[in-house]
């Protein structure tokens, strides 16, 4: 078992040049559970949600401006692109800032394996960028929403993605309405047509994608109780249409709030057990129902098993980790230390295969000279290699298998990089050195042999980047 | 043996006595035009087929199958034969623009190409002994107007590295994973079940836009033709370094091999092209950091030896049409550990000697300056 391997890739993101030898690969990895920190240094630098939402209020009145005047002088070509254009770029300026701090936190990082698994939860809980209102926020929800609840119990983690302005715009829950809301009722009252609505989309995913998983049994009557209890939650500031002016006064643009009026009455039956209304405490409850349920247990168990293991999961693993989540109640620490004492994801029959996530985040631990160019655009790059950060294109995230990564193009493209990087490099890194250190148990006699006959330092260096053992976790 | 050019040898040290008498050695002249180019051909080219030794009687049978390569080579005098692939290099040599040494290596006598590349650019005693170059170093003695160098690379290569600041320059299509690495990332994947089909795939919709070998020779060409257009104005770098890979053939040597020096046959002739009259002040060095096994090996390849030749190009040299070589022979006793090519001159003080004939600086401060460990 290459368990030194094992520990810095398959758990960690790969051994950073300067990192001690890890000594007990089990130890080593509990022991970051603990120093874990939610909020390191680029991240803690960023711009907070209340700056992205001012960008978006600009963004918002500068289009109504563009409407109007559009509409009392029309041009032949219709609004100015360069002005949209601009108004747009400061959202995603909040975006490319926050991708160069994940990158960065992530090279840095003393606690790889935490720092996993916030990438883990950010895809569980998945926002895609996109639709336009998660460009800007997409970063903060992972920093503000992920970052700080993967520690703690299942549920509560579930409560802070669900309540982010990001999930919130994202799956539509900020224009979600009770029919029967005061709202919709004076509406109705006063002859609008279209009045303001359900919209499920929310409901359906947490069921579906975050907790019980699909076809676990709840059914659309589940769904729709589920999304009027989820009513009256919204975002203040951005959100379109009638609510808007419900508002508390004190409210800031981009806060997330509960407002009465929008949220549809009643008691509410989702799984057979009925929640009376609390108001905003009615979703809450069902959301930690569902975060303490056997299905989410399995639910999570698997996802967990698969990223740890490979495409097909040893059903061991599954079950011992969905009896731990069942046994502590969704304790997350408590399934990553059953997680790490299993034997499973220890041995080597099984592999993924690096997203290019992971892939160039090891490739930039692994050496001391930056890898990228100072104006690099992190953002871009990883546009480039088939992975945009918090755009996976569904609410399901990107999908955890070998599979998913493991293209003919992405091969090459993955050789181009490491080829470039290494070029930029050059002598400068002596991949021979290198190697026993980043791949360790892991080394092959095949690899170390490709390494140390290379024609130069720097195909060295790609050698090893695009080697069986470095591509893979 | 009776094969000895001892006799056309420039003594470094007799030009040496000769110019310390002369102060005027001490800076090369202001306002002249002078460019060098050096190319390093990394991956150890082998000196024994492109400059084939074929009045050597041990040659031919130590060669096998690819001492027939050479027959429609320029022959350039008694002893050596010029690369088919290399016909505007012969056009050079009979105009006495080339001129080459063979039989020459630098201090290193191992075999990793790691190793030797860094004795090659860096110039020191000992692997990783130095953190400048000897191009970097060569800078100091150059007066500013000849002192602006660049590399076409995305990061400035150890032989550059010095005192003075250096520019690199990396057009966007610059060749990523070129034929070689390509080759050898397929042997590497030969038996992994995921990776095998997926790379032989990617090989198969892959332009082999890479290396200079590639595309008949066009790649080259287009190389020259960048680093010519980056010397030839007036505010251009006067000091260039480019770069070569491709040159380690383990295996099928023929036809790589060939492409290899067509590619860089093209790159000298589109730099010359290029350059226009400024080659006339141009001096262009093209050297590897070994050479190859005597014997073909199993594959039809060769493998890591030590000597082997290098090559100096341009308008102005001090012995144009000429092969400086003090020939050991290739007889399995005249051999280095009874394998290679054994080394009887030290490249270091043949480029020391050209560097100091072509800025007209005095020897023996070029050979402490350039190499200052040796």
């Amino acid at each position: 078992m290459a368990v030194q391997y094992l520990a810095a890739n398959r758990f960690g993101l790969g051994r950073r040049y300067d990192d001690p030898a890890i000594g007990d690969p089990r130890d080593w990895l509990t022991r970051q559970l603990a120093q874990f920190d939610p909020a390191p240094a680029p991240i803690a630098a960023l711009a907070g949600r209340e700056a992205v939402a001012a960008a978006y209020v600009d963004y918002f009145a500068d289009r109504r401006a563009m409407r109007e005047a559009e509409a009392r002088a029309p041009t032949p070509e219709g609004a100015d692109p360069e002005v949209e254009r601009l108004s747009r770029s400061d959202i995603r300026r909040h975006y490319v800032d926050a991708a160069s701090a994940r990158l960065t936190a992530a090279v840095a990082s003393p606690t790889p394996f935490a720092e996993r698994l916030v990438h883990f939860w950010s895809n569980h809980f998945a926002v895609s960028a996109d639709k336009l209102p998660v460009i800007g926020f997409a970063g903060n929800y992972e920093f503000e929403a992920i970052r700080p609840n993967i520690m703690g119990k299942f549920a509560d983690l579930l409560i802070a993605a669900v309540r982010h302005p990001a999930m919130l715009l994202y799956l539509d829950q900020a224009q979600s309405f009770g029919p029967d809301s005061a709202l919709a009722t004076r509406m109705r009252g006063r002859g609008r047509r279209q009045a303001p609505g359900l919209n499920e989309n929310l409901a359906r995913e947490i069921l579906e994608l975050h907790t019980l998983g699909v076809r676990s049994g709840y059914t659309q009557a589940d769904v729709t109780s589920f999304a009027k209890a989820l009513t009256g939650v919204t975002v203040s500031g951005l959100g379109r249409g009638a609510g808007q002016r419900l508002m508390p006064a004190d409210a800031r643009p981009g806060e997330t709030v509960f407002i009465a009026p929008l949220h549809q009455p009643g008691s509410q039956t989702i799984l057979g057990k009925s929640y009376p209304d609390t108001g905003a405490r009615q979703a809450e409850a069902v959301l930690r129902d569902l975060a303490v349920h056997p299905a989410t247990a399995t639910h999570i168990a698997t996802k967990i098993a698969r990223h740890f293991t490979g495409d097909t999961p040893p059903q061991s693993l599954v079950d011992r980790l969905a009896e731990d989540f069942r046994r502590s109640g969704g304790d997350l620490r408590s399934l990553y230390r059953t997680l790490v004492a299993s034997p499973e994801p220890w041995a080597a029959d099984t592999a993924m295969f690096k997203s290019p996530w992971d892939w160039s985040v090891s490739v930039m631990r692994a050496l001391k000279l930056p890898a990228l160019g100072e104006r690099q655009n992190v953002a871009a790059m990883f546009n480039q290699l088939g992975q945009p950060l918090w755009r996976p294109g569904s609410p399901a995230g990107y999908a955890d298998l070998v599979a998913t990564w493991a293209g003919s193009a992405a091969l090459m493209q993955r050789v181009e990089l490491a080829s470039r990087i290494a070029g930029r490099i050059g002598d400068r890194v002596d991949a021979r050195r290198l190697a026993p250190l980043i791949l360790a148990d892991a080394l092959t006699t095949e690899t170390e042999t490709a390494i140390a006959r290379a024609d130069s330092p720097g195909q060295g260096m790609a050698m090893l980047f695009a080697s069986p053992a470095f591509l893979r976790r | 043996m009776r094969f000895s050019r001892r006799s056309l040898l420039v003594s470094g040290l007799g030009i040496a006595a000769a110019a310390a008498a002369t102060p005027r050695f001490a800076y090369a002249a202001a306002g002249t035009t002078r460019r060098l180019v050096f190319i390093i051909q990394r991956g150890a080219a082998d000196g024994l087929a492109t400059l084939a030794p074929t009045g050597d009687p041990a040659f031919a049978s130590a060669r096998k199958a690819l001492a027939d390569e050479t027959a429609d080579g320029a022959k350039l005098d008694a002893m050596f034969t010029l690369h088919p692939a290399l016909a505007n290099t012969a056009t050079l040599y009979g105009a006495k623009q080339a001129h080459f040494a063979h039989a020459v290596a630098t201090a290193y006598r191992d075999r990793s190409h790691f190793d030797g590349q860094n004795m090659l650019e860096g110039g020191g005693a000992r692997p990783y002994g130095r953190e400048d170059g000897w191009v970097g170093r060569m800078l100091t003695l150059l007066p500013d107007a000849e002192r602006e160098a660049l590399a076409i690379a995305a990061a400035v290569p150890l032989a550059l590295r010095g005192r003075f600041p250096v520019g690199t320059y990396a057009p966007s299509r610059l060749p990523q994973a070129d034929a070689d690495l390509i080759a050898r990332l397929s042997a590497l994947y030969a038996d992994d079940p995921l990776l095998h089909p997926l790379w032989d795939s990617a090989v198969k919709t892959q332009e082999l836009a890479g290396d200079i070998g590639g595309n008949n020779g066009r790649n080259g060409a287009d190389l020259g033709k960048l680093a010519a257009s980056l010397m030839q104005p007036a505010d251009g770098a006067r000091v260039m370094m480019v770069e070569t890979g491709g040159w380690d053939t383990h295996s099928g040597q023929r036809g790589r091999l060939a492409a290899q020096l067509r590619g860089l046959d093209q790159l000298v002739a589109a730099l010359q092209t290029g350059l226009g009259t400024a080659w006339n002040d141009t001096l262009v060095i093209v050297a590897t950091e070994f050479g190859r096994t005597v014997e073909v090996n199993g594959t039809g390849g060769t493998d890591h030896g030590t000597a082997s030749s290098a090559m100096f190009l341009g308008g102005a040299l001090a012995h144009g049409g000429t092969v400086v070589a003090d020939w050991p022979g290739l007889a399995p006793a005249s051999r280095y550990e009874g394998r290679d090519l054994r080394p009887t001159r030290n490249l270091e003080s043949v480029i020391a000697e050209a560097v100091a004939h072509h800025y007209a600086l005095d020897p023996k401060r070029v050979m402490t300056t350039l190499y200052p460990d040796a």
